[in-house]
């Protein structure tokens, strides 16, 4: 479990983050909504702690992310995976160095050992047999894949995705969803999505937080969301489909 | 003040890189590999800037110096002094700060502004140790050794050109190099290397690192990396000739 309490968090004197309080729900499939520019990529860096939060607290099942020290931040970012909105993949290395990298740093596992969890994690995103490939020479689709199997090569607790969709046509953007909703339920991990497309919201969210100018204007269950009465929050539906 | 506030950030970034590395057979992987793109790769550019400095500098020396009260081997020993304590080491980092810095910095740049910088973080990676430190140590290492091979090939550049214009022999040139030789300006020549290299190096990883934007950013970010050590290294160019000569 994730929890926000009153954060806040302003650039050059505009306060982007109104005092959000929420939650992330463990082993869900967690969505942030919001218009862009409404300060949800700002909460998702508050969250994974890419950015300092200017009041507030932040906790990890009870662990206060914000007070801990260098070393213990660092520990818990291990628990972290995260896929960024252009898959940030590192352009000199091969998919296979990409996936193996954080095991490389961060365990013991022998060269054949981190073969055989690289195989693991794109058999999972089915990617298998592009372990030579650089990201260069894959899709914009196939990099996603590879970012959410960079991302799943520890064993994480907590999956973070920034606009896994953007880019993306709707055919791959629905195998992302997939994935990333196959993961959450295989894997048992805390997944929270950064997003503004709402077929996503439907077809995989369990709980929904929508963001409205800073300020989180609306949560609840995927089922309650058309029936929410949130006008700002209707607007967003509607504009999301007619738009 | 706007110095200052990023003077402070540059002491900051630097102090940043040294964290203990995670890994150190990565960190020392990664110094290697970079110790061969900027050693290796620059090697080319300095050899032909080195001996077209060295024939360049006999040919003024002698159009200067030439009387019949002057020997020829006086020209030997001021070419070589100079590449030894000036040309070599201030011309050849200069053209490295060019390409060393600006690959750096558009490197590192990339790196930001695609997220990568985001990526290493996230998985509880000092970034600015895993991509600065690697570099540093590189170009600390590498450029001083490339400034030994300019002095080495600036003098054969003097002694070919010396030769071809008949203006003096290769026994001449190595009697006023050999007697004017002082171990003390090599030394001084290579304390000017690892202060340069530490310049173009550390300056480009920070102009990078704190690259914001898109692809003009990192654009801006390799220019301001060249255009600042350039004038770093001119400074100090300046400072450690006044205290050290």
């Amino acid at each position: 479990m994730i929890d926000l309490k009153d954060i806040r968090k302003a650039f050059d004197g505009r306060e982007v983050l109104k005092g959000i309080t929420t939650s992330m729900e463990p082993g869900k499939t967690n969505l942030i909504i919001g218009a862009s520019g409404s300060g949800k990529s700002v909460m998702m860096k508050c969250m994974v702690g890419l950015l300092r939060p200017d009041s507030g607290s932040i906790h990890y099942d009870g662990r206060d992310f914000l007070g801990l020290q260098h070393k213990e931040l660092r520990e818990i970012r291990r628990e972290i995976g995260m896929l960024f909105q252009g898959s940030a993949l590192f352009d000199s290395s091969t998919v296979q160095e990409n996936i193996e990298f954080p095991l490389k740093m961060f365990t013991k596992m022998t060269p054949a050992e981190r073969l055989d969890r690289v195989n693991f994690c794109l058999e999972q995103v089915h990617m298998e047999g592009i372990n030579s490939k650089f990201p260069a020479e894959i899709s914009g689709g196939m990099k996603k894949r590879v970012g959410i199997a960079r991302a799943i090569a520890m064993d994480i607790k907590y999956l973070f995705c920034d606009e896994p969709n953007s880019g993306l046509d709707p055919v791959t953007s629905r195998v992302i969803d997939e994935l990333l909703m196959e993961i959450t339920q295989e894997f048992q991990v805390t997944t929270i999505i950064n997003t503004h497309d709402m077929k996503t919201v439907f077809d995989i969210g369990d709980k929904i937080v929508f963001i409205y100018e800073g300020q989180k204007w609306w949560e609840g269950k995927k089922e309650e969301v058309r029936q929410s009465g949130n006008p700002e929050l209707q607007a967003f539906i509607n504009a999301s489909y007619f738009g | 003040m706007h110095f200052f506030q990023h003077f402070g950030r540059y002491i900051l970034f630097l102090k940043g890189m040294f964290s203990r590395p995670e890994k150190f057979k990565v960190y020392m992987d990664r110094t290697l590999l970079e110790m061969n793109n900027i050693g290796i790769g620059s090697l080319g550019i300095v050899a032909i800037i080195a001996i077209f400095q060295g024939a360049v500098t006999t040919l003024q020396i002698a159009y200067q110096l030439i009387s019949p009260l002057v020997e020829n081997p006086v020209i030997g020993s001021i070419v070589s002094d100079s590449s030894m304590l000036e040309l070599a080491p201030t011309i050849t980092c200069l053209v490295l700060a060019g390409k060393v810095g600006s690959h750096i910095a558009s490197e590192i740049g990339t790196m930001r502004v695609t997220e990568q910088i985001d990526a290493l973080e996230i998985m509880g990676i000092n970034s600015a140790g895993f991509i600065a430190l690697p570099k540093i140590v590189a170009g600390v290492v590498m450029i001083p050794m490339l400034i030994v091979i300019s002095i080495f090939l600036s003098n054969v550049g003097g002694v070919i050109a010396g030769e071809a214009s008949g203006i003096l022999t290769p026994d001449e040139y190595l009697q006023g190099a050999r007697g004017s030789f002082l171990a003390y300006n090599l030394f001084f020549s290579l304390i000017k290397a690892f202060t340069y290299a530490f310049i173009i190096t550390s300056v480009a990883c920070f102009q990078g690192y704190y690259t914001s934007g898109g692809a003009l950013e990192v654009g801006t970010s390799s220019t301001r990396a060249v255009v600042y050590s350039a004038v770093l290294i001119l400074f100090a160019d300046y400072v450690l000739t006044q205290l050290l000569l």
